[in-house]
């Protein structure tokens, strides 16, 4: 009850903000921690519920960002075909949806491949994937403009209370578009951990072998939740190509994957608001040691952060929060749930 | 004819540090079952300080490449004792996370002492490359690919015909068993840690002076120890040698003939080619050390 009613309460926060908080600096910073939050939620899902490490997500975000960018601008690209083939632009929600789709294509032949081995294999060969992909992005200049980065992507719009069909520009409006995006995301995985299926990769996160002696279809299970990873964390892609305007090969560097893992190991991994707590924890602490520290200095002092987060705070922020309240409240104590 | 006999000497010049990357990422994993996501940052701790050596000490050559390889082993040791050791009985993935972490301060930490600026490493050689019949190769390469295989035969037989050898391939196999047998697993662990580091640290020394040294280049080169890795098998030092020929060659002829630009992404390839063929790695037979 308590937990619902603090969620809704922060959920009235956030969705009344731009209307309180009349700085639009702030704004647009909370715009782009969102988009980062909807990304470590699709990043929990596969490392929080099912314990597979992806190190790779940024290949996804980025896949996401190029393909609706691209499907919004229309694109000809010469592949050996007689005739060169061209894509007029498409509408930009058909994009965006696109986005979605062609993202969680790539989840299903990575887990495919991926998970015919357990162990390190999925870490290493999502890593190589996003890779490979900046390669792409930079070198195949036909499709993406390579450096020269895609420009002028058309905003996403909706149909506005009193004014028709908006375009989505001012930065209240984008960030009340994240937010929507985002609390969707977040039920969708929350609806999905408490199903079969999300029981079933609690299962096989905690026993494998015996998840699989009762019948679990593991690696089916395995390559499912990467395909709605994928495509989550695609549609938080195609979110950044729409409100940034401009998608350049750099959206695949590795440092994005990391900003997610940190996001979810702090927040505190297989937790519903873990994702959340870390992604407004590590969107907002770059803009605090702005000024105050050089990059490298923050990279560090996050490198050093993961270190101590697994000594101290094994489980997360979220987590320890949940101990503290329990021991505080006796009459809250209930046995612990799988799904924390 | 001429070109593929050229391809093939760069690639086996290449193949060397290659192999000596994968071997110390394969041996960390088989024993210690440790993905190392530090071991590209060793390779750059290493061509960093073969710079800070040679370029700025002005001290000798060959000396700078050992007091490389010393320093990488001092490095890997620590970062067992002060990291891993205490995560000992944590799961894999845990421990990943925090090499990540590793990683990530490593990066950064070179970043930040040396600069974004690439930084060349002179050597003693004569830059006019030797004409060896229809193919040419510069002096240093010719050393690199001498060096690197003495280190392989060493390293062969510090694993084959050594008492410590022996207690690192009876880790390996079973570690309980190992530490009833009165082996001091835990040395072994810190051991194979820092033999690995140094093995990525001497990769990098030699190397840095073929090419320039910057922060990010444990980047790639990390993940193409990983490639090699797969490729022979986790755990398998035979196959992580194998390996290491064969990619450096597939990198050499792919970009010879296919496309220079994605001479980096022929790695990948080779992951892929792997696990949709043969997930267990080419080379395993069975997963053992030595």
């Amino acid at each position: 009850m308590r937990a619902r009613f603090g969620g809704l309460l922060f959920l009235a926060l956030a969705a009344t903000l731009p209307l309180w908080l009349r700085d639009p600096y702030f704004v647009a910073i909370l715009t782009s921690t969102g988009i980062f939050i909807i990304a470590a939620i699709s990043l929990n899902l596969l490392l929080g519920f099912t314990g597979q490490l992806s190190l790779g997500h940024a290949a996804f975000f980025g896949i996401g960002a190029y393909t609706s960018a691209l499907l919004s601008l229309g694109f000809d690209v010469d592949i050996g075909l007689p005739s060169p083939v061209v894509v007029d632009p498409k509408p930009v929600w058909i994009a965006f949806f696109g986005a979605v789709v062609v993202s969680g294509l790539f989840g299903w032949l990575i887990g495919k491949l991926a998970f015919r081995v357990r162990g390190a294999y999925f870490v290493i060969v999502t890593i190589s994937f996003a890779e490979v992909m900046r390669m792409v992005a930079l070198n195949w200049v036909d499709l993406t403009e390579g450096p020269m980065a895609l420009n002028n992507i058309p905003p996403l719009s909706v149909l506005w209370p009193g004014h028709g069909l908006t375009a989505l520009v001012t930065k209240s409006q984008q960030y009340w578009l994240v937010l929507a995006v985002g609390v969707v995301c977040y039920f969708l995985v929350a609806r999905m951990v408490r199903s079969r299926l999300g029981r079933a990769l609690i299962a096989l996160r905690e026993n494998e072998p015996l998840a699989r002696s009762v019948g679990v279809r593991v690696t089916h299970y395995l390559v499912v939740a990467t395909v709605v990873s994928a495509a989550i964390a695609g549609a938080a892609g195609a979110l950044y190509a729409h409100c940034v305007r401009i998608v350049d090969p750099d959206v695949f560097l590795f440092i994005y994957t990391v900003t997610m893992v940190i996001m979810v190991v702090t927040g505190g991994k297989g937790t519903l608001a873990g994702p959340v707590v870390g992604g407004l924890i590590f969107g907002l602490m770059p803009q605090a040691l702005r000024g105050t520290a050089p990059p490298e200095v923050q990279w560090i002092i996050y490198g050093i952060g993961i270190i101590l987060i697994v000594f101290f705070l094994p489980r997360g922020i979220v987590p320890a929060f949940a101990d503290l309240a329990r021991l505080r409240m006796p009459a809250l104590r209930k046995p612990a749930s799988l799904v924390r | 004819m001429d070109q593929i006999l050229q391809h093939a000497l760069n690639g086996v010049v290449l193949g060397g540090t290659y192999a000596l990357l994968g071997i110390g990422l394969t041996l960390i994993f088989g024993i210690m079952r440790v993905v190392n996501f530090t071991h590209g940052e060793l390779y750059a701790f290493g061509a960093y300080l073969a710079y800070l050596f040679v370029a700025l000490l002005h001290l000798d050559f060959f000396l700078s490449i050992a007091l490389a390889a010393l320093a990488g082993f001092a490095l890997g040791a620590l970062i067992e004792l002060v990291l891993l050791r205490p995560l000992r009985s944590n799961d894999i993935d845990t421990v990943m996370l925090v090499m990540i972490g590793a990683w990530i301060a490593l990066q950064n930490g070179e970043q930040f002492v040396w600069g974004g600026v690439a930084k060349l490493v002179p050597s003693p050689f004569a830059q006019e490359p030797l004409v060896i019949g229809p193919v040419s190769v510069a002096p240093l390469r010719l050393f690199v690919l001498g060096a690197t295989l003495v280190l392989l035969v060493g390293f062969y037989w510090l694993i084959d015909r050594t008492r410590l050898g022996m207690a690192m391939r009876a880790t390996f196999q079973d570690r309980d068993t190992a530490a009833l047998m009165g082996i001091d697993v835990r040395g072994i662990y810190t051991l194979t840690f820092a033999l690995g580091s140094a093995l990525a640290a001497i990769a990098g020394a030699l190397l840095g002076p073929i090419f320039l040294v910057n922060p990010t280049m444990g980047n790639l080169v990390g993940l193409k120890a990983f490639a090699i890795v797969i490729l022979g098998g986790l755990g398998n030092i035979t196959g992580a040698t194998i390996g290491g020929f064969v990619l450096a060659l597939v990198e050499e002829f792919g970009a010879g003939y296919l496309s220079s630009e994605y001479r980096d992404a022929f790695g990948f390839l080779v992951i892929i080619a792997v696990l949709a063929l043969r997930p267990q790695g080419f080379f395993a037979r069975k997963a053992r050390v030595g």
